[in-house]
């Protein structure tokens, strides 16, 4: 019992921060209809600009005001993988709107080896590991000489989470932006005849996806302290999945995709092997696109002649 | 125009705009991945480099390019590259002015010193590929022009001059090894049979086997390095637990990649594009990371080493007794297994492109192409969409073990290393940057993508140009993902987007692969 309410805990933290990267890879298929393949090298890119600038930030402030810091080091990451994002998106993804359906695609992972390679030559290939922040830990409660423990670290990444997921519900529900959004996604060709400017949208909705991605790539970079520039392939598959999973198209879906993914994998790993965990995470993705392709929350796709 | 000169200012204005906001977010962009460096100093601790000049020099590279691009006059230049590359006598011309260009630089290599040397290597080797570039448009040009398709005499010499390209094209693949060692010497040729000759045919095999599953059923496959290490695997394990030979391993390896066809096959049956290839791509992975926890089967990372080598009918390509060298009485050189390796990877890679060619006359070809461009109505018109599907996974998955298996014995060592989703995104690269279902068009992709990539390590001319710590097999990847892009911008439906129907009435019309709308297959 003990075991299982700590690996919920764990498990909760890793899926949002498959969830937040899960909702970019949501977003741009649901209004491209396009496996942005590349998602998952902009979250480790996002990651390694975090390492940089706290490494900038600690330099000159020193290591006393580490909250603040990190504060700085999220909304740069986030500024710079926006603009990282929209420049990807007009030069690999814009070009090729409208053409045959695999050349996105294609684009897209090539785009994908461009960054993972790029980050490697930049930045080298070593794995680059910070001492541990926020190591301490709040112990919950004590059964069985076993301490059920919550860490600081966790506590910010459920908050930063959270407030994240209330502020991106909004934009996208409240606002004209994201009124936009959706009516791009249902008929680009009716929403664009209604005014709405749709090379922007598609603009901002990559704009929004890789703030998120940043801020899944600060998070993971916060958690485990350690950044490769191979680091983007597996948490990105996985974080299609939870995408795949939810329903693809469905925010809330890639929320809670995300989270079952997460909790998936760590209880995987502490009951069965660790292993093994990638392989449970893949042949759930398989059976799920076996037998439930529209996913949890997903509309059934209507195949018209 | 009177008016041209005032109107051209505010164009100034406009392309020193753009240069400046490409500048601007070249500076957004490089910022902290380029001017810094985060590396791990004597005591483990990470701090950070510094790197503004190289900064400077892409900031400044990226402004000029932009402004240069935004200046030039596109129109009137695409008019005069057009008109250039019509006619046969203008390229004629280019190709000798680069033939005694490259021929200067030659000489200037030969007389001067320092990095000098090798700046003038690196035209004459650039210069000499223009010279070769020029020389094919201009005979092909000429042939077009002198022999058109609209007339019946201009089609059959096309259709004979057709035949004799590919006669020419498999002479000179049988020719390549003893060429290279005629010119190279026993020694030097290795690097050209191996690294160029056997690492592009074994891509070239791989692109074929695939294209069948991608280009002509138009199943995306992103997992199909897992026959290949089905393929690899089989014939390693098999070999060295029972010590059967390599012909009889090669076709159960063949038989086993199908078979894990099959088995794919069947689940994925209902799904289409996307979600297809994010399966196929899990797929992979879960064989991938098999082969790496499996530890008692396959030794996980560390792989298996010691994998036999073929033999010819028996006469192994050793330096004992009863070798290859010592039964037919020559000096023995490591240069001969690979030759004899290359004749079986040429072989195989034929077989794929000849039972291809076949398959595509036959029902069950003509059934894939039908399914790639519209599943409804092939199901409309009574083709069991399953056993389509299912076939054209087994026999591209067979393929795909033969290659593995070939690799296996080539390498003598393999790992899950060399089975990663960047090989299944080569493969997959390869055929549709050379155009799907395009038998050439794919070689031509491997020739380029894989012998580019091969080409940069022999770029030891940029070392010393750009410095002893310059590494150009460092940015092979790099290039490979970036010639991704930009090919698929430049001709996103591939190098050789026309398609020709494989069974014709009278004559066989090329249609243009941009009139060919693909369904979600």
């Amino acid at each position: 019992m003990e075991v299982l309410i700590q690996q919920l805990i764990n498990g909760i933290t890793l899926g949002s921060i498959y969830g937040l990267i899960a909702i970019g890879y949501t977003m741009v298929f649901g209004i491209l209809g396009m496996v942005n393949f590349a998602h998952g090298d902009v979250f480790m890119v996002s990651a390694f600009v975090a390492l940089i600038a706290f490494l900038i930030l600690t330099s000159w402030i020193g290591a006393s005001l580490i909250v603040l810091a990190l504060l700085i080091v999220l909304i740069l990451a986030m500024l710079y993988t926006s603009l990282l994002n929209w420049a990807i998106e007009r030069a690999a993804y814009r070009p090729l709107r409208g053409s045959f359906r695999l050349a996105p695609l294609i684009s897209a992972i090539g785009m994908s080896i461009f960054l993972m390679n790029f980050v490697q030559v930049a930045q080298g290939p070593r794995n680059k590991s910070i001492p541990p922040l926020f190591a301490d830990v709040i112990v919950l409660f004590t059964a069985n000489d076993y301490d059920v423990t919550i860490s600081y670290k966790q506590l910010v990444i459920w908050l930063v989470t959270a407030v994240l997921l209330v502020a991106f519900w909004y934009v996208v529900s409240r606002t004209a932006l994201g009124r936009a959004q959706r009516a791009c996604e249902q008929d680009q060709k009716m929403a664009s005849l209604v005014g709405i400017d749709v090379d922007r949208t598609i603009s901002i909705t990559f704009v929004i996806a890789g703030a998120l991605a940043a801020v899944a790539g600060t998070l993971y970079w916060v958690n485990y302290g350690v950044i490769s520039f191979a680091d983007g392939f597996t948490p990105g598959v996985k974080a299609f999945t939870a995408a795949v999973l939810g329903g693809i198209g469905s925010l809330p879906g890639a929320v809670i995709g995300g989270l079952l993914i997460g909790l998936i994998e760590t209880l995987w790993s502490a009951y069965f092997s660790t292993d093994y965990k990638d392989v449970a995470a893949f042949s759930i993705l398989i059976i799920v696109m076996i037998f439930l392709p529209q996913g949890l929350l997903g509309r059934p796709e209507v195949e018209k002649v | 125009m009177a008016d041209e000169a005032p109107a051209s200012r505010p164009d100034l204005v406009r392309a020193l705009r753009a240069a400046g906001f490409t500048a601007l977010v070249t500076v957004g962009l490089l910022l902290p991945l380029i001017a810094f460096r985060a590396v791990h100093d004597i005591r483990n601790e990470l701090v950070l480099e510094t790197r503004w000049p190289l900064f400077a020099v892409l900031v400044a590279v990226a402004f000029v390019g932009r402004l240069a691009w935004e200046l030039l006059p596109h129109d009137r230049l695409k008019l005069t590259l057009a008109t250039f590359f019509q006619s046969p006598l203008k390229l004629a011309i280019a190709a000798a002015v680069s033939w005694v260009a490259a021929f200067v630089a030659h000489l200037t290599s030969l007389t001067a010193f320092g990095p000098k040397v090798a700046l003038a290597r690196l035209f004459a080797i650039v210069l000499a590929f223009c010279f070769f570039g020029f020389a094919i448009g201009a005979v092909a040009v000429w042939v077009t022009n002198r022999y058109p398709m609209t007339t019946e005499p201009g089609r059959h010499r096309r259709h004979q001059i057709g035949v004799g390209l590919r006669a020419g094209a498999i002479g000179f693949l049988l020719a390549y090894p003893l060429m290279m060692l005629w010119l190279a010497g026993a020694q030097g040729a290795i690097k050209w049979v191996d690294n160029f000759g056997i690492q592009i045919l074994i891509y070239v095999m791989l692109g074929w086997g695939l294209n069948i599953v991608v280009g002509l059923a138009g199943l995306l496959d992103l997992g199909y390095v897992a026959f290949y290490a089905v393929g690899a695997y089989s014939y390693a394990l098999l070999a060295k637990t029972f010590g059967l030979s390599f012909w009889i391993l090669l076709p159960l390896a063949g038989i086993l990649a199908a078979f894990w066809g099959i088995l794919l096959g069947f689940p994925v049956l209902r799904l289409r594009g996307d979600y297809l290839a994010i399966v196929t791509l899990a797929f992979g992975e879960i064989i991938r990371l098999v082969l790496i926890n499996w530890v008692d089967l396959t030794n996980g990372y560390a792989g298996i080493s010691g994998v036999p080598r073929p033999t010819l009918f028996g006469i192994p390509f050793t330096a004992a007794e009863d070798g290859f060298a010592a039964r037919f009485g020559i000096e023995f050189a490591a240069i001969h297994r690979s030759i004899f390796l290359y004749y079986v990877i040429l072989l195989l890679a034929l077989l794929t492109a000849l039972i291809t060619i076949r398959l595509r006359r036959l029902p069950i070809g003509r059934a894939w192409e039908a399914l790639r461009e519209d599943e409804i109505a092939c199901r409309a018109l009574g083709i069991n969409t399953t056993n389509t599907k299912l076939t054209a996974f087994a026999i591209g998955a067979m393929f795909g073990g033969f290659a593995g298996s070939f690799f296996a014995a080539r390498q003598g060592f393999i790992s899950p290393e060399s089975f990663t989703f960047m090989e299944s995104a080569v493969i997959v690269a390869i055929v549709v940057l050379g155009g799907m279902g395009s038998q050439i068009g794919v070689a031509v992709a491997a020739i380029i993508m894989i012998g580019g990539t091969e080409l940069m390590r022999e770029l030891d001319i940029l070392k010393e140009i750009f410095g002893r710590d310059f590494d150009p097999t460092q940015y092979r990847m790099l290039l490979f993902g970036l010639a991704m892009v930009l090919i698929m911008i430049w001709k996103p439906r591939g190098l050789i987007a026309a398609r020709q129907p494989s069974v014709f009435l009278k004559e066989r019309k090329a249609v243009s692969g941009a009139h060919v709308r693909e369904g979600h297959g």
